[in-house]
Order: structure tokens, then sequence, then C-alpha cells
């Protein structure tokens, strides 16, 4: 089944169903029923017969992803600036960011289904809440790591506090910020698996639904997994693309 | 969701929840069926604790040595670093699934799985925490006539410590998280109650994410303060900023 797959572009266009002109038998030959029946380990023509079931939960899961990264992303720069300005606030924020990012999301969801309700909302508080101490750490982090030389340059120059902030140290501090930026979508993306527990849906619907069958595992988690390698090279192709003085290297 | 339904309504939900905890009743499938209370909710919470310590022991086993060797020679920076990153990519709930599906549920399966998704973190922070390692301290150790397990067990393992103790809170982070959701594969675990609405109702659905949120909480705390145990007195005062 999987040579003839591959041997039949015809197939990719087949994916929500059977292509008009294929043989009559190809339909039925090519939903394989005797390998959803004895689940085999991956069923190429069931996947393509039913790859629309993935298609929904797919892009739902990215835009929750998507929304949760920036819900956190936003939150975790505003109290990094804050507490590089007063330092005192490092240790209790710190320290509630720690307890978000420990309590497993599983839970995390199902306690906030009495406050917030069912649905997305509840994923996407959760889940942004899980990226802040990853990406809190990470700025601060960058800032520390800012060479004292610089920040000298910019006051020489003449810059406010807030110019320095913005111009000097926050640029150079894009490196750590990243990391910390791609660290917390590649972990969103595996956790929003269970967003569906919240009532926001999202891969882990159909994973879930069908957790025995192999075809579905592979295909289920192999997009999440997808989604998180493509998120990741994407973060790193803009990092390059927003610092460009890194990629000119001294002599 | 538009609204918050804050009128302290939740409140009530807790309440159950709480009850749940401490009180035996009724399931919600009826028959006669006793649920909640602190026997069975004791017992869930120790059985996840003991699947996610073995998985965890298991783990700091295989990664430990492995990352102290390869961190030592400065070999596989590939393996360590990229292990890290990958392990981070896979899903909870798909490494349950890949279980459910592949290879067959039960306690014993599942601490396999939960070990293998505990070494990624140690593996990598151990790898890390040994390439950081100041490398004087390294040549005053050879210097002094140490061989290159001498080296590894009293120079480098303690210098590294805390670094590793970092990765092995990520670790038990996931772990914990993960044998939650084992409660589908046969693993009785708080997970049983989160996932079990149709027999515990929702005060024990709330009952179990509670637990769930302070046994990670526990684990954390516990984890940090062997951490502060672990971390040499030298390196202590040199982070304070104090000498170095």
């Amino acid at each position: 089944m999987l040579t003839l797959a591959a041997k039949a572009p015809l197939l990719v266009a087949a994916a929500n169903g059977c292509a008009p002109g294929l043989p009559a038998n190809f339909c039925h030959q090519h939903s394989e029923t005797s390998c959803v029946a004895r689940n085999g380990f991956f069923c190429a023509g069931w996947a393509f017969d039913n790859f629309d079931r993935y298609t929904g939960p797919f892009f739902k899961h990215l835009w929750i992803v998507v929304i949760s990264v920036a819900v956190g992303f936003t939150l975790a720069l505003a109290l990094a600036m804050l507490s590089h300005r007063h330092r005192w606030l490092i240790p209790p924020l710190t320290g509630v960011t720690g307890i978000l990012y420990t309590v497993p999301s599983l839970a995390f969801f199902f306690l906030l289904l009495p406050i917030t309700g069912f649905g997305t909302d509840t994923a996407v508080i959760a889940l942004s809440a899980y990226t802040l101490q990853i990406i809190y750490r990470n700025i601060l982090a960058g800032l520390a790591n800012v060479p004292p030389e610089a920040k000298d340059a910019g006051r020489g120059m003449g810059m406010t506090e807030r110019e320095l902030l913005w111009r000097v140290e926050l640029p150079l501090a894009v490196p750590e910020l990243f990391a910390g930026l791609r660290i917390a979508t590649v972990s969103t993306v595996a956790i929003a698996t269970l967003a569906f527990f919240a009532g926001a849906g999202g891969l882990g619907d159909p994973l879930y639904k069908d957790i025995t069958f192999k075809t579905n595992v592979i295909l289920a988690g192999g997009l999440a997994i997808l989604m998180a390698v493509t998120l990741d090279a994407l973060l790193l192709g803009l990092q390059r693309l927003v610092t460009p003085w890194r990629r000119v290297r001294p002599a | 969701m538009t609204e918050l339904a804050l009128p302290l309504g939740f409140l009530d939900a807790f309440r159950g929840a709480f009850d749940f905890i401490f009180h035996q009743r009724d399931a919600v499938t009826g028959g006669g069926v006793q649920v909640g209370g602190p026997a069975e909710v004791l017992h869930l919470t120790w059985t996840q604790l003991y699947v996610s310590g073995l998985a965890l022991a298991g783990a700091l086993a295989v990664a430990l040595p492995v990352g102290l060797v390869l961190g030592h020679r400065g070999k596989g920076e590939l393996l360590a670093v990229g292990l890290g990153n990958a392990g981070r990519a896979i899903p909870e709930l798909a490494v349950v699934a890949f279980l459910a599906a592949f290879i067959g549920i039960g306690l014993r399966n599942v601490t396999i799985a939960l070990i293998i998704l505990g070494i990624p973190p140690i593996l990598t922070n151990t790898f890390v925490a040994v390439r950081q390692v100041d490398s004087n301290a390294v040549e005053a150790a050879a210097g002094m006539g140490m061989g290159e397990a001498g080296v590894i067990a009293r120079v480098e393992l303690p210098l590294a410590a805390p670094t590793i103790m970092t990765g092995v809170r990520t670790a038990a982070i996931n772990i914990v998280a993960t044998a939650t959701i084992a409660s589908i594969v046969g693993v009785p675990t708080l997970g049983k109650l989160i996932l079990g609405r149709d027999t515990y109702g929702d005060d024990g659905v709330l009952a179990g994410a509670i637990m769930v949120a302070l046994l990670a909480l526990g684990v954390e705390l516990a984890l940090a303060a062997v951490q502060r145990l672990l971390t040499p007195r030298g390196l202590a005062l040199q982070r304070a900023g104090v000498g170095a």
C-alpha cells in the first residue's frame, strides 16, 4: 500500500476522500480496512482518506499556542522590564512564576474551570501562565549579560535610562530573549495537546479519542511535534533577522 | 466565556472538592460504591509519588553517569544538548498515547516511559554543568595526583551539582505531570480523579486537581531544598559575591 501511495501523486489530491476518475475498487482498497482492523503500524491509506479530521484541530492548536505565547511573552517582558528597574521584585516574581510553572497543566486546567469556565480562555490562561517563568528568566538573564561598556557608551552619548533600556539593553538581550521564546513555544505546543480537557480543542482531541489506534497516535502526535519543530525554526530565522549585527564576525 | 463568573460561586466548587478529600461519599454511578475520603485520595497520591520517584531515580541512574563522562571528555555535545531540546517537543499526552497504542499498559511500561521522559533534562544539564566547571579546579586536582574518576567524582560532580539539580527539578516536573495522565493507561494516579468525572463527579475532579498541584509543589520544594544542600559552600559564597 505504501509503495502504491508513493507512486501515485493523485493520492494527495484525494486526501479528503475519493478522487474522481480512479478505478471503482481503488477507494475500497485504498481505505485499507484490513490494516485498520488489525491496527497496523501505520495505515497510510486511512491517513490519506481521513487527513481532514486533523486539519481543524491542527489550526486550533496553532491558534491556542500563538495566543498563549503572545500573552505570556507580553506579560513576561513587562515584568522583566519592571524588575530590571526595581530589583526587589525579582525574588517574589521568580517565586510566583515558578509556582505557575510547577503545577501540572492538567491540574491547572481543572483548577481554573470553576472560575473561568469550560473553553479556550481557560486553556490560554493556563498555557500563558506556564510560559511566564521561562521567558521572564531568560529576558532577565539577557539584560544581566549586557556588557557594562555598552551601557557606559550609551550613557556617554547622553541617553536617558529609558533610551538605554530600549536602544541598548533590550537589543543586546535579544539572543537570550529568543532562547526563552523558543523554549516556551516548543513546550506550549506539547502541553497544548491537553487543552481539549479544558474545552479548547486542538490536536489532543483526536489523539485522546482513539488512543489505541496506532495510525491516529502517529498522525496526531507527529503533527504536534512537526508544529513544534517548524515554529522553533521560524523563531530562529526571525532572531537572525532582527539581530543582523550578530552575523558580522569581528576579524 | 466573555464574563468571568467571579461572584464567588466558584468557592462552593472548592468547598465541595475539600469535602471529597476528607469525607467518603457515594459514587455518581451509584450501586453502593463509596468514593473519595482520605483513604482513597491518599492512596492515589502515594501511587503517583511512588511511580514518579521510581522514574526519577531511574532517569538519574542513566543520565547522571552518561552526562558526567560525556561532559568530562567534552564529547557528544550534539547528543546531550540535542536530546534536551527534542525532549521538550514531545507532548505528555503523546507519550501516554504511544504506550496505549504500541507498548501496552501497566505500571512497568509507564515507569519505563517516565524514565525515558526524565533522561533528557538531566543529561543536558549534567553535560553543560560539567563543561562549565572551572578548568583551574580540574587542573589543580589533576596536579594533586587525582585520576580521571577522582576528578569526576570529587571535583566536577560537586561543582556541577547545582546545575544538575536544576535539570532534576525539570525532569521531576515533567514526570509528575505525565504520571497524572498515566491513569489512562492503567496506573491509578490522581489523574484517575481528574479524568473520572463520571464516577467521582465535579468535586472529585477538582479534588484531584488540587492534590496534583500540591504534590507537584511539594516535590519541587523538596528538590529545591536538596539543591541548596548540594551546593558547595565555596560556590554559594562565590555566587553571593563574596570572594571570587
